[in-house]
C-alpha cells in the first residue's frame, strides 16, 4: 500500500512537471488561421507557384473599398479624401479610385521613353513608306473628335509612339468615373483598388491595412458637412478574407469552447452530483487538451485554428476516460484499483485502437490533417494515461459520486431487448448501403473552395465588387522563369508576341507583362537602332510628306527626338519609380529563391472564357515557360489531397483490424468488434447523402473519430463468453460517456466554419449509432438461452 | 396592311402642316425662345454630315463624312464613315468613342472642353436652351428664314479651348455648325437632311 502510494506521488509529480512544460511550450506557440495548413509540404512547380500568389503575389495583395448609401457626390468626396489620407500611409503602396494622381508623371515618363517603349519602333516604321502611312494615320486621327486631344503631340510624335503605348496600358477596363471618383457601373458605389505593401498571408498587417482604411473612412465622415451618415464602408479582397476569417475563428473556437465546456459540465454535474469529481473528472482532459497544442507546436511549429476547433470537440472525448473510472468503480478506493485491473485493460485497448486510425492522418501531405492526427494522438494519451496513474491517487478517500446503480439496471433491461431490433436495424443499414451505392459519385466535394471558412456573403461581396471593378481574377497565368532579370523578359517577350496573336484573334482579351513597362536590354537596344541617324531619316521624311498636307518643316522637334532617343540611357527598374507602371513591373517581375519570374496575367474576353488548350500547346515548345490555370491547380491540390485523405483513412482502419487480430487473435471476435462501427460509418455516410451534404476531408476525419470512439463501446460489449453479463454501472457509463462526446461535437455542427461544421454533423450522429449497434448486434446469450 | 401605314401617314401629314404653317407664323423676327421652340419640335433627326478641319499645322484642311442622328433629349450619335470608321455616341452624361477596337467612355464632367463641343451640337438640335445657356452666351442674328446662332463659352476653361461656335439655319433645321479654337484652327460641319424628313 505504501510502495503504492509512493508510486502515485511520483506520478503526481511527473504529470505537473509534464503539464508546466506544455504551458511554457504553448505559451511560445504561433497560432495561425491562413491557407498555410491547406499546402502540400512538398508541391509541384505550379503548385509552389500557386502558393507563392495566394501568400504574397499581386491579387493577394489587393483591397477592394466601395463606399454606399448617401449620394453619388457624397461618395465620390469620401472617396477622394479617404485615398488622399491613404496615399500618405506607408501601408499602401498604391490607391486607386480613378483620380488623376500619377497621370503627370506617367505621361512624361512614357512620352520621354516612347522610343524605347513602343512595339511599333521597328526599322519598317521608320523608312520612307513606313512614315508616310504613319504620318497618314495620324493625319486622319486629327480629323476625328479626339484630334483636339492630339493635336499638340502630332510635330513631336508624328508615328503616334505615344498614343500607341497609351491604348496598350488602357486596354484593361476601368470603371466609369463619376464625380471624379471610380463607381460601379450601375453608379450605387464608389469604388477604390488599394495595393497593400504587405503580403495577404501577413494578416496581422492586413488587419491593420484594413484598421487604416476604416479609420480614414470615419475621418472622412467627421469632416463631410452632415447628412452622411448613411454612407457605408465595405471591403473585400484575399487580406481581408484571412482577417475575416480569423475573427470567425477565433471566435467560434472560443465560444464553442466555452459552451461546450459548459455543457459537459452540467452533464457531469447532473450525473456525480458533486463538484469535487467534476474537477477531478476535468483533469484528464485540460491534460489531454494542453499536451495537444503542444505537441502540434513542436510538430509543425505553429497551431492553427481549426485544430483547436478540432481540440474543442476532442473535450467530450477526452472526458470519457474518467468517467469510466468513476462510474464504472465500486464506491471505495480499493475498488478503484481494482477498476484498474477489470476494465483498464479494455480502454488501454479502446485507446490503442483510436491511436491506430488517427496514426495514419499523420502521413497525410496536407499538414492541416496531420495536425489534426497529432493533437487526437497527443491528447487521448495524455488524457487516458492521467485517468490511469494520477487521477485514482488524486481522489479523496470520501470520494463518492451520486449512486447510478438504478440507470444502469434500466439500461440493462433496455440492452436485453435490443436485440429485437436487430431486423429493423439490418433494414436501416441495409437502405443506407443502398444510398451510399446509389449515390457514389456526388458523396465527394473535391472544390477547395469547400474547405473556405469565408461566409457566403462575404463571397457575393466580393465577386459584386471584382465586378464593378473589372479587376483580373488571375485565374490563368503564363509564368516566364529564368536566371537573370534580361532573359526573363526577353522570354517574356516571346511569350507576349504569342498571346498578341491570341488577342488578335479573339481568344483573349488582353494581358499583362512587364516587358510592357520595362523591355529587355535587347529589346531596347533593338529599337534604338531602329530609329535611324538624324541626316538619313530627315531624307526619309522629305520622301513620306510628299503627298500629305503636311511640310517637313513641321518636325523638326521628331528629328531632335529621335535622335536624342538614339544615344538615350536604357531604362532600368528604378527609372519606374514614382509612376503607376511601377506596381505592375513589382507584382510581375519576381525574384525569389535566387530565380526571376516574371507573371503575365491573362484576361478572358468579355462575356467569355479563356480556351486554355490551344494557349497552352502554343506554349509549350518554350522552355521555362509554365502555363497555369490557378483554379484547376488548386481544385487538383485539394482532390489529391482528398484521394490521399481516404486512402489513409482506410489504412487506419486496416491498422486497427491488424491491432485487433493481434489482441485477441480470432477473426470473428474482431468482425463482431468492427461490424457495429462500419454500420455506424455507412448509417452517417448515408445520411448526410441524404441531407445533400457532400463530404469534405473534414467528414472523413469525423468518420475516422466515429470509428476511434465507438470501438470503445464495441469493445466493451464484447465478450469472450456472452453468459457474462455487462455490469450495470458499466453500461451507465458508456451512455454518459457517449452523451458528452455528442454534446461536444454536437455543438460544431451549428458552427458557420464548413470545417468544423463537416466535423460535428458527422461525429455526433455517428457516435450514437455506433452505441445502437453496439449493443443491438452484440452476443445476447440470454436470448440464445431462452431459445434453445 | 392599311393599319401598318396608318402612323407613317399622319407623321408626314404632321411635316407638311408643319412645312405649311411656320413661314406664315415666324416671319417676324426671330427671337431666341421661338427658335428654341422650333427645334425643340424635332424629337428625332438623321442626317448626313461633312465637316472640314482647317489645323494650322496641315497644309490643306482635312474632310471627314458621316451620319448624325439624335434622339431626343440627350441621345447624340456621330458616325464618321470617312477617312477612318469612328463612333461618337453621347448619351446623357456619358460620352463613347469607338475608333478600330478601341472603345473608350468618357463622363461629360470629367472633359469640359471637348463636353463643351458636343453640348453645343445636342443641345441647340434638342431646343434645350437652359443647357446651352448653362455653358455659354447666345446671340441670335436673322430671321426664320436663314439665322445664325453663335454662342460664346462662359466657362474660361472652355474658353481656353473654343473661342466660339457659330451655327447657321434655316427654319427648325440646323444647316453648319462651325467650331473656332482658340488658337485659330476652325472645323465646319455641314449638315444635308435626308429628302425624306423622319
Amino acid at each position: 500500500m505504501i510502495h503504492m502510494r509512493r508510486r502515485g506521488t511520483a506520478a503526481i509529480v511527473l504529470w505537473l512537471i509534464f503539464l508546466l512544460a506544455c504551458v511554457g511550450i504553448i505559451s511560445r506557440t504561433h497560432f495561425t488561421t491562413d491557407l498555410s495548413a491547406f499546402m502540400p509540404r512538398t508541391p509541384t512547380p505550379e503548385q509552389q507557384l500557386l502558393m507563392d500568389q495566394v501568400s504574397d503575389g499581386l491579387a493577394s495583395r489587393l483591397i477592394l473599398v466601395g463606399i454606399e448609401g448617401a449620394d453619388a457626390p457624397t461618395r465620390a468626396s469620401l472617396s477622394r479624401q479617404v485615398a488622399e489620407r491613404l496615399r500618405a500611409d506607408r501601408t499602401f503602396v498604391s490607391v486607386n479610385n480613378g483620380e488623376p494622381v500619377n497621370a503627370e508623371r506617367d505621361r512624361a515618363f512614357l512620352f520621354d521613353n516612347r522610343y524605347l517603349l513602343s512595339p511599333a519602333v521597328t526599322p519598317e516604321r521608320f523608312s520612307a513608306d513606313g512614315l508616310n502611312s504613319a504620318l497618314g494615320d495620324s493625319i486622319d486621327l486629327l480629323a476625328s473628335p479626339a484630334g483636339l486631344l492630339v493635336k499638340s503631340l502630332l510635330p513631336r510624335d508624328p508615328t503616334g509612339e505615344m498614343l500607341q503605348l497609351l491604348e496598350q496600358l488602357n486596354s484593361g477596363t476601368q470603371p466609369q468615373l463619376v464625380e471624379g471618383a471610380w463607381a460601379s457601373r450601375d453608379g450605387a458605389r464608389a469604388l477604390m483598388l488599394m495595393q497593400t505593401r504587405a503580403a495577404g498571408s501577413d494578416t496581422d498587417a492586413q488587419q491593420h491595412a484594413m484598421a487604416a482604411i476604416r479609420q480614414a473612412f470615419d475621418q472622412a465622415l467627421d469632416q463631410a458637412p452632415g447628412a452622411t451618415p448613411s454612407a457605408q464602408l465595405v471591403m473585400t479582397g484575399p487580406g481581408v478574407f484571412s482577417v475575416t476569417s480569423r475573427d470567425t475563428i477565433k471566435r467560434q473556437v472560443t465560444r464553442l469552447s466555452i459552451i461546450s465546456l459548459a455543457l459537459i459540465a452540467t452533464l457531469l454535474l447532473l450525473v456525480y452530483r458533486s463538484f469535487s469529481a467534476l474537477a477531478l473528472g476535468l483533469l484528464p482532459v485540460i491534460s489531454g487538451a494542453l499536451a495537444g497544442i503542444a505537441a502540434v507546436s513542436l510538430g509543425f511549429g505553429a497551431v492553427h485554428g481549426i485544430t483547436l476547433g478540432f481540440g474543442t470537440a476532442l473535450i467530450g472525448e477526452a472526458v470519457d476516460y474518467s468517467i469510466y473510472l468513476f462510474v464504472q468503480s465500486e464506491q471505495n478506493s480499493a475498488d478503484h484499483q481494482n477498476w484498474i485491473k477489470r476494465l483498464w485493460p479494455t480502454i488501454r485497448l479502446g485507446v490503442l485502437t483510436s491511436i491506430a486510425g488517427f496514426a495514419s492522418l499523420l502521413l497525410s501531405g496536407f499538414p492541416g490533417l496531420a495536425q489534426l492526427g497529432l493533437y487526437a494522438i497527443a491528447g487521448l494519451i495524455t488524457a487516458a494515461t492521467v485517468t490511469r496513474f494520477v487521477l485514482p491517487s488524486l481522489l479523496p478517500v470520501s470520494f463518492r459520486i451520486h449512486d447510478l446503480s438504478a440507470i444502469g439496471l434500466t439500461l440493462s433491461r433496455v440492452v436485453q431487448r435490443a436485440a429485437a431490433l436487430r431486423w429493423p436495424a439490418a433494414i436501416v443499414l441495409l437502405a443506407a448501403c443502398a444510398i451510399v451505392v446509389d449515390n457514389r459519385a456526388s458523396l465527394w466535394n473535391d472544390k477547395i473552395a469547400s474547405l473556405s471558412p469565408v461566409s457566403q456573403a462575404d463571397v457575393e461581396l466580393d465577386t459584386r465588387l471584382r465586378a464593378d471593378m473589372g479587376a483580373p481574377d488571375v485565374r490563368y497565368l503564363v509564368v516566364v522563369s529564368g536566371a537573370n532579370q534580361e532573359s526573363v523578359l526577353r522570354a517574356a517577350e516571346r511569350v507576349s508576341t504569342l498571346l498578341q496573336t491570341q488577342v488578335e484573334q479573339g481568344q483573349l482579351a488582353g494581358f499583362e507583362s512587364p516587358s510592357r513597362y520595362l523591355p529587355s536590354v535587347a529589346t531596347q537596344r533593338e529599337r534604338q537602332a531602329s530609329l535611324p541617324p538624324r541626316p538619313v531619316l530627315e531624307t526619309r521624311l522629305a520622301q513620306a510628306v510628299q503627298g500629305l498636307p503636311v511640310r517637313e518643316q513641321l518636325f523638326t522637334p521628331f528629328l531632335a527626338d529621335t535622335a536624342a532617343a538614339r544615344s538615350q540611357r536604357l531604362l532600368q527598374a528604378s527609372d519606374l519609380q514614382q509612376t503607376s507602371m511601377a506596381m505592375a513591373v513589382d507584382a510581375l517581375l519576381i525574384q525569389q529563391h535566387g530565380q526571376w519570374r516574371a507573371l503575365l496575367p491573362l484576361t478572358a474576353p468579355e462575356g467569355g472564357s479563356i480556351n486554355a488548350e490551344p494557349i497552352r500547346a502554343a506554349l509549350s515548345a518554350m522552355p521555362d515557360v509554365l502555363f497555369v490555370d490557378m483554379k484547376a491547380e488548386s481544385d487538383r491540390l485539394y482532390s489529391g489531397y482528398l484521394r490521399e485523405a481516404i486512402a489513409l483513412s482506410l489504412g487506419g482502419l486496416v491498422a486497427i483490424i491488424v491491432l485487433l487480430l493481434a489482441v485477441f487473435r480470432s477473426p470473428m471476435r474482431v468482425l463482431r468488434i468492427i461490424a457495429p462501427l462500419a454500420a455506424a460509418v455507412m448509417t452517417v455516410t448515408a445520411g448526410l447523402s441524404l441531407f445533400g451534404q457532400q463530404m469534405i476531408i473534414l467528414h472523413l476525419v469525423g468518420l475516422l473519430l466515429v470509428a476511434a470512439v465507438g470501438s470503445n463501446y464495441a469493445l466493451f460489449f464484447d465478450r469472450p463468453d456472452p453468459r457474462t453479463p455487462i455490469l450495470p454501472r458499466t453500461l451507465a457509463s458508456m451512455l454518459f460517456a457517449s452523451l458528452t462526446t455528442v454534446a461536444g461535437f454536437g455543438l460544431l455542427a451549428f458552427s458557420d466554419v464548413s470545417l468544423l461544421q463537416a466535423l460535428g454533423v458527422t461525429v455526433a450522429p455517428g457516435v450514437i449509432l455506433a452505441l445502437f449497434y453496439s449493443a443491438i448486434f452484440a452476443r445476447q446469450a440470454d436470448a440464445c438461452q431462452s431459445n434453445a | 396592311m392599311t393599319r401598318l401605314t396608318r402612323p407613317r401617314f399622319r407623321l408626314c401629314a404632321l411635316v407638311w402642316l408643319a412645312l405649311l404653317v411656320s413661314p406664315i407664323v415666324q416671319a417676324a423676327p426671330l427671337s431666341i425662345a421661338q427658335l428654341m421652340a422650333g427645334l425643340a419640335k424635332h424629337p428625332q433627326g438623321a442626317a448626313t454630315f461633312t465637316e472640314t478641319k482647317t489645323i494650322s499645322i496641315l497644309d490643306q484642311p482635312i474632310e471627314s463624312s458621316g451620319e448624325l442622328l439624335f434622339i431626343a433629349p440627350a441621345r447624340l450619335e456621330k458616325r464618321t464613315l470617312k477617312p477612318k470608321p469612328e463612333t461618337m455616341v453621347l448619351d446623357g452624361d456619358t460620352l463613347t468613342l469607338e475608333r478600330g477596337r478601341r472603345k473608350h467612355v468618357l463622363q461629360m464632367k470629367d472633359y469640359p472642353e471637348v463636353a463643351g463641343m458636343i453640348e453645343s451640337i445636342r443641345a441647340t438640335l434638342a431646343g434645350d436652351r437652359k443647357a446651352l445657356e448653362r455653358v455659354y452666351h447666345l446671340a441670335l442674328d436673322g430671321g426664320h428664314e436663314r439665322w445664325t446662332l453663335t454662342l460664346t463659352p462662359l466657362d474660361p476653361r472652355v474658353g481656353a479651348v473654343i473661342a466660339r461656335i457659330r451655327m447657321e439655319g434655316v427654319g427648325n433645321v440646323v444647316r453648319s455648325v462651325e467650331i473656332i479654337q482658340a488658337d485659330g484652327d476652325r472645323s465646319l460641319m455641314t449638315i444635308e437632311q435626308p429628302a425624306p424628313q423622319r
